[in-house]
């Protein structure tokens, strides 16, 4: 028994931890048909573009790569933050959990400056049902990444003044669940959205 | 914007209603106040988490939203008794059609069910509450202030009228401009964060939560069809979330989705709209068919026939009902092969539906039936809901559904299946689990009164509509020519015979609450599962201590080894969680800034937003870890209630 609590990971040690994650897993499924049905919807009105600009004529490889290598990487480092947490080190997770951030944000970052570099090109949320399905689509992601931002940083303030525990093991844990997640999805938005819209 | 575009107004009937609502509530307060009991209701109830209270709350709300879907047909009927009445105006009467399907859908029969699977489900698992009990008040909230949005509508900005399907682009802002679709796509939004959330929370509780030794085919089949509804409800919940979404950033917003401008794509909506909506249709009969596969079993005194039979049926139906959805509008034109391929996968429902009918046949076999209203109500769905059923089939050729279509023979066809089997399951339901929620019985004169009124009622207002349809009569018009009238008028009397029974089973709520003899060993039926195990009325934690499961039924094993769920070598103090105002407090915020959103009110909707999140902030940083029920207090509680 002593070995076995040894080996389970702190966040999955008490009942209630494994039923939280769990139920989180269950949510991101529930997320998979979310996006699944915003990722049909911008299929069918691909090309719908009315007398908007052609996808093609306003993506770009390059801001869009610099997004893919920063949210991947930021998924790597939030990887090594959990290897920090599992050895013990809070600083470490803190630390790593924060560069997870920052890498986020500059993701935002270039996300909301290619939006408004496309809507000054004439390419907005209302100006046909293909840049509907679009912006849509992105922005969900986008707010979702938004939203994990704001949440990583109310876990951080636990964890500095909490230490790791069962409970704050269980919510960074989850979070990297999300974290991850979005990290999945964007690599859709990327080949999906931009790379086929490149060349279409 | 002034006050008479705020308010309804011109309108005879809503100011009746407006008044109704004022009267009402200052009843309410003023009782409130006399009697002193604004600390009860928040301590006792808004603050709960505990599944039993939740679940009564989710069926009162269901009960009076009946009374309001109820009065809208009623209304509906009387406009329809005779050609060229003019009861309601064509406009009212489409708010009418609207508010009526929207209701009774949303918010009648899925909070009802959702309400018996609060009560009934932790107790037949052997558990103590939800895996997250703070998410199942949240969820009821959310239900609660989202049918609140809805049903405002009526009295302030003016109600939706674009049908429950909401078909854009007749539901878009340019031709349905005002608050009305709106409120529709923000109540729904509203509530369905709630039925999302249940729906995770009690799939992880029936997962991780069952007593010890409970297999997953050894649960009681209502458990089992509540944990394949929650797999529906995953996997269709999120379709409608983005559906509704879109239509509101259309309408808010200006996007292009289902417009006719921008090269959108009306059509899209249908498609969304019933990928979700085809699925729940199976989110409100499978747990209808739960209840009905213990009630029967329960009264026929055997265990159900086929048990393995009824839960691969009903995981069948769930697979199957995410892969029909087209045949909803066969005639829009999407091709021969595609109507072919929807027509067939419909018709294969009828598969394992048929199954469970000879299952419930079966068990029923050289039985000795004990005739119960609760099995009154199972026996009369058997025969009323094959009826639906195979009209149902019907309206699944694709070739012959271009004759059916949007005529009153879908209209009967619908109400075949939703008031024979969900309608009829909740009664069931209520009456068969009354006595462990409140401790006594309904009486059985006034319970077999109301029955007979309403199911004579309900075939004499829906059979006639089956030949209406056949004769052309089109849905959702206001006017009848004389051509039909005989049918009609003879559908109207069956309504109002429908409206008395429901009349009836409410004054035997307060008959039996006066007149009816108390429980004393809580297994009022002579139950086979374990909710019957526990004492009524059941305590806080339900039980003292969890049964080890042996097999299917295990009460009747546990009955038959004479073990109860109070065996006090065993005792250990119960972590119990807390109640908490938060989230009757967050969901009351996020129904602020929904209703600012509604008129479009920015700011405003946005400042209620920031306190919807500050509160999310609160719960985060939240460190309650709930209490412990303590030995001893555990021993008084059940002596008492045991009288030991």
């Amino acid at each position: 028994m002593q070995s076995n609590v040894k080996h389970t990971p702190l966040e999955y040690q008490t009942e209630h931890n494994q039923m939280s994650i769990l139920g989180f897993w269950i949510f991101l499924a529930a997320e998979v048909v979310l996006f699944s049905t915003l990722f049909a919807t911008y299929a069918v009105l691909f090309g719908r573009t009315a007398n908007a600009p052609l996808p093609s004529e306003l993506f770009g490889i390059e801001i869009v790569l610099i997004m893919t290598v920063l949210l991947l990487t930021s998924s790597f480092t939030c990887g090594i933050a959990i290897h920090q947490m599992r050895h013990g080190s809070n600083s470490g997770l803190i630390t790593w959990l924060i560069i997870t951030l920052v890498l986020g944000l500059g993701f935002l970052g270039f996300e909301i400056y290619e939006f408004i570099h496309y809507s000054h090109e004439g390419a907005t949320l209302s100006s046909s049902a293909f840049w509907s399905s679009f912006y849509v689509l992105a922005g969900t992601h986008g707010l979702h990444v938004t939203l994990g931002i704001g949440w990583a940083i109310l876990l951080i303030i636990q964890l500095y003044k909490k230490g790791i525990t069962a409970v704050t093991s269980r919510k960074v844990f989850i979070i990297s669940l999300y974290w991850h997640f979005l990290d999945v999805i964007w690599i859709f938005i990327f080949t999906s959205v931009y790379l086929i819209g490149m060349v279409i | 914007m002034s006050l008479d575009e705020f308010f309804v107004t011109g309108e005879p009937l809503i100011y009746a209603g407006m008044v109704a609502i004022v009267l009402v509530t200052s009843a309410i307060i003023f009782l409130l106040t006399y009697f002193k009991k604004w600390g009860w209701l928040w301590r006792e109830w808004l603050t709960t988490v505990d599944h039993k209270k939740i679940g009564i709350m989710y069926i009162l709300s269901a009960l009076a939203m009946l009374f309001r879907g109820g009065a809208d047909a009623l209304m509906m009927r009387v406009q329809l008794a005779f050609p060229d009445l003019n009861f309601l105006n064509t406009q009212h009467y489409n708010e009418i059609f609207t508010t009526h399907g929207t209701v009774m859908i949303i918010f009648m029969a899925m909070p009802f069910l959702i309400g018996l699977m609060n009560i009934v489900v932790p107790l037949q698992i052997g558990a103590r509450d939800f895996a997250f009990p703070y998410v199942n008040a949240l969820s009821f909230w959310s239900f609660f202030f989202g049918a609140l949005l809805f049903n405002i509508s009526f009295v302030i900005g003016g109600s939706p009228d674009a049908g429950w399907t909401s078909y854009t682009p007749l539901a878009g802002a340019a031709m349905s401009p005002g608050p009305g679709q709106n409120f529709y796509l923000l109540g729904l939004q509203l509530s369905g964060i709630g039925t999302l959330a249940t729906g995770i929370n009690l799939m992880v509780t029936i997962l991780k939560m069952r007593a010890p030794g409970m297999k997953l085919f050894q649960m009681p089949i209502f458990t089992w069809s509540t944990l394949v509804t929650s797999f529906i409800i995953i996997f269709a919940f999120p379709i409608l979330t983005v559906a509704l979404a879109l239509m509101t950033i259309d309408r808010i917003f200006g996007s292009q989705f289902f417009t006719l401008t921008g090269e959108g794509l009306p059509m899209m909506w249908a498609n969304l709209f019933w990928m979700w909506g085809h699925p729940e249709v199976y989110i409100v009969i499978l747990p209808a068919f739960g209840i009905f596969s213990e009630v029967i079993a329960t009264f026929a005194k055997k265990q159900l026939f086929g048990y393995k039979a009824m839960v691969w049926s009903m995981i069948l139906i769930a697979a199957l009902s995410f892969l029909v959805w087209v045949h909803h509008f066969f005639t829009m034109g999407a091709g021969a092969f595609v109507n072919s391929v929807f027509s067939v996968s419909t018709m294969l429902i009828a598969v394992p539906t048929g199954v469970k009918i000879f299952n419930w046949l079966g068990t029923l076999y050289k039985s000795k039936i004990q005739f119960t209203t609760p099995m009154l109500w199972a026996l009369a769905f058997i025969p009323s809901f094959v009826i639906g059923g195979v009209t149902g089939v019907m309206l699944g050729m694709a070739a012959a559904d271009y004759q059916f279509h949007n005529s009153y023979f879908l209209v009967a066809h619908f109400h075949y299946v939703l008031i024979a089997g969900t309608v009829f399951a909740c009664f069931a339901g209520l009456e068969y689990w009354y006595p462990k929620m409140f401790n006594h019985k309904l009486n059985e004169k006034f319970g077999k009164l109301s029955f007979w009124l309403f199911v004579i009622g309900f075939h004499v207002t829906f059979f006639p509509q089956y030949f209406l349809g056949l004769d052309g009569m089109p849905r959702r018009i206001f006017d009848i020519g004389p051509e039909w009238f005989t049918l009609n008028f003879i559908s109207t009397i069956g309504a109002f015979g429908m409206g008395l029974g429901f009349a009836v089973f409410v004054f035997n709520i307060y008959y039996s609450y006066r007149t009816s003899q108390r429980e004393t060993t809580g297994d009022s039926w002579d139950g086979r599962t374990l909710e019957w195990a526990t004492p009524t009325p059941v305590p806080h934690y339900n039980f003292a201590t969890q049964p080890t499961i042996r097999g299917l039924d295990a009460f009747v094993e546990m009955k038959k080894h004479n073990e109860s769920t109070f065996d006090e070598s065993k005792l250990e103090p119960i972590h119990m969680p807390n109640n908490t105002g938060q989230p009757f407090i967050m969901m009351a915020l996020l129904f602020m800034s929904s209703f600012a959103l509604v008129f479009e009110w920015m700011t405003l909707a946005i400042l209620f937003l920031v306190g919807v999140i500050v509160m999310m902030v609160v719960r985060s940083f939240d460190e309650d870890e709930g209490h412990h029920v303590e030995v001893e207090e555990i021993k008084t509680t059940e002596r008492q209630l045991r009288g030991l």
